[in-house]
Parts: structure tokens; sequence; C-alpha cells
């Protein structure tokens, strides 16, 4: 494994956190970034795929529906099951969702508004690629913008996250209690970011993109981006 | 040629904020009779095929692939040949 990680940043018609992961990845973690055009086949040896934040499609049908079958998506499933690394942030993990990459799907917010804030959040466990930086219990106040972002499953979809440790990243309030009043959205427990059974694909609806930098209002959301690092330099001893 | 026009709507056993919004404005209109209110979509299409069977499933399969995810809706259509 080389130092430099190259990270692909899907671009759908309508997304528009696309420029802002680039941004993380290559200004300020200093790794190699591209788009990649979502009507592209080659994933031009991404070592980890990014589908950002937006409205793909403006959202037609059902979010992330339609991104969904977009040519590039063929590539990033089997790049997926092939244990390849993606990572869905808002837009991104309703896309995943959609494909079937991750379970479950992000109904409307309880408030029907859409919200635009920062949120605490929880960090439930601390053995994930996209968590290993954390202790578990840290919070981290990192930004959502959605409107569309109720995590919801079948209780025995909800059982099986659980007991797997699936559920990485739990709404909270400033003390990490995870409280109704403290969830933006009216996720299932309170869920705000999940990873596959193999822990290789992660779908958050924060946008942690969106907070590296302290002039941002967080840099919390580094932690996810230094813990992905690490997985690959954990990988390559 | 088959049109059809397929009903899209929440399942049953889930929340449905929006509808529950509108019902709220319908009582405010004082229409206190009105409930149960839930909101769905339709989709209107045409089918080219040789028989009805072969329209109804080209119909379900646009269905469960793309047109409704089975984790939150449940589907239902109607087909008369034209």
């Amino acid at each position: 494994m080389s130092a430099r990680i190259k990270f692909g940043v899907v671009v759908f018609p309508g997304s528009n956190c696309d420029h802002d992961a680039y941004h993380a990845v290559k200004h300020l973690f200093h790794h190699d970034a591209e788009f990649l055009w979502h009507k592209e086949t080659d994933l031009k040896n991404s070592d980890v795929i990014i589908l950002p934040g937006g409205f793909s499609y403006g959202d037609y049908l059902r979010t992330g529906a339609i991104a969904r079958f977009s040519p590039i998506m063929n590539e990033v499933m089997k790049f997926a099951k092939s244990g390849g690394i993606v990572i869905g942030i808002c837009n991104g993990f309703q896309i995943l969702c959609e494909s079937g990459l991750l379970p479950g799907v992000l109904l409307r917010n309880q408030s029907l508004l859409f919200s635009c804030k920062h949120v605490n959040l929880r960090v439930e466990q601390n053995t994930s690629r996209f968590t290993n930086e954390n202790n578990v219990g840290d919070i981290l106040r990192i930004p959502i913008a959605h409107g569309e972002g109720n995590f919801f499953a079948e209780p025995d979809v909800i059982k099986s996250l659980e007991e797997n440790g699936q559920v990485i990243f739990r709404y909270c309030d400033e003390k990490g209690a995870i409280t109704s009043e403290s969830n933006p959205n009216g996720s299932v427990n309170n869920i705000a970011g999940i990873i596959n059974k193999n822990g290789n694909v992660m779908g958050m609806m924060p946008h942690p993109e969106r907070a590296c930098e302290l002039q941002l209002g967080s840099s919390d959301g580094r932690k996810v981006f230094e813990s992905l690092i690490n997985s690959f330099v954990l990988q390559a001893v | 040629m088959y049109q059809s026009t397929i009903i899209i709507t929440l399942r049953p056993s889930i929340l449905d904020v929006q509808g529950k919004a509108v019902e709220h404005s319908i009582h405010t209109l004082g229409m206190n009779q009105v409930g149960n209110v839930r909101i769905g979509k339709s989709i209107h299409l045409t089918v080219n095929a040789v028989s009805e069977d072969e329209a109804k499933r080209i119909i379900e399969e646009a269905c469960k692939e793309l047109l409704a995810n089975p984790v939150m809706e449940d589907y239902s259509f109607t087909i008369k040949k034209v």
C-alpha cells in the first residue's frame, strides 16, 4: 500500500458536496482525489469511493433511486462487494440504501422540515475503519443538511445492525445522552451512521467533510477521515 | 398497447408525516369527518406488450426494481388495453 490513498469522488447530476469531499481529502489530508462522472465505468484505481451529498437527479421518484442506476454504480457495487471501501454521505447514504449496499431506507424527516444545523453524534464503536481514531462515547459535532434522513428498517434488521455493532454514530445531546430531543429527523434508535456487515461500506447523514476545519465551526469530522486513513496504515503494517 | 396506473403508498406500518400534516390542515377547514390521510404517488405509463400477462409482468418488474422501494412502500396497479 502506497502512503497516498486515492479517493474517487462520484459526481451525479445534482451532487453538491462533491467539491467539499474532494477539498477535504485532497487539500486537508493531502491524499489523491479524482472526480468520477456518473457516466464513467472506470473507478480509476481508487482505493476509496465517496458518494457525496446533494440532490442526485433532483431526488426524483425517491432520494437516491435514480442515481443507483447510473453506469458508475455498477462498478461501485462490484467494488464494494469485493471489499472496496465506499463512503456515502447524506445523499450518498440514501444511494447506498437504494442500491442495497446498506440495509434500510431514509424516510422524510418526522418534522417535515429540511434540517440544516450542527448536531452531536456519539461514537458507538471504535473498531471500524471509520471510527478507530475515537473512543467509544466520544461526541462529534458535525453538521446535517437534509430533508430525508429519518433512518428506518424493519425491527429484525435494526436488531441485527445493533447486535453486529454496525451502528457507528447516533444522534445525542451535548452530554452524549440519546434523547428524542437530540434526534433531528426521527431515525430509529437515533441512528446517524451505519456500516455493512463486512465493515467496508459506510453511510451517514451528517457531513464530516464539512467539519474538517475550525473556521467552519467544527473540525470533528476529521476523525472520520483520520480513522479511515489510519486503517490503511494499519493494514500495511 | 396497455395503459397502466400504478399507485405507490408508504407501507401501513410507516408513519406518514406528510399525510398527518395534510389531515391537520383538512381539520382546520372544519372537515373533522376526514381521517387516515395517506399520501402516495401515481405513475401513469403505457406498455407495448403482446398480452396483458406480459404487460403485467413488465410492470411488476418495474415496480420491484425501481418504482417502489419495498422497505417502505407498497404498490398496486390497474391495467387496460388501449
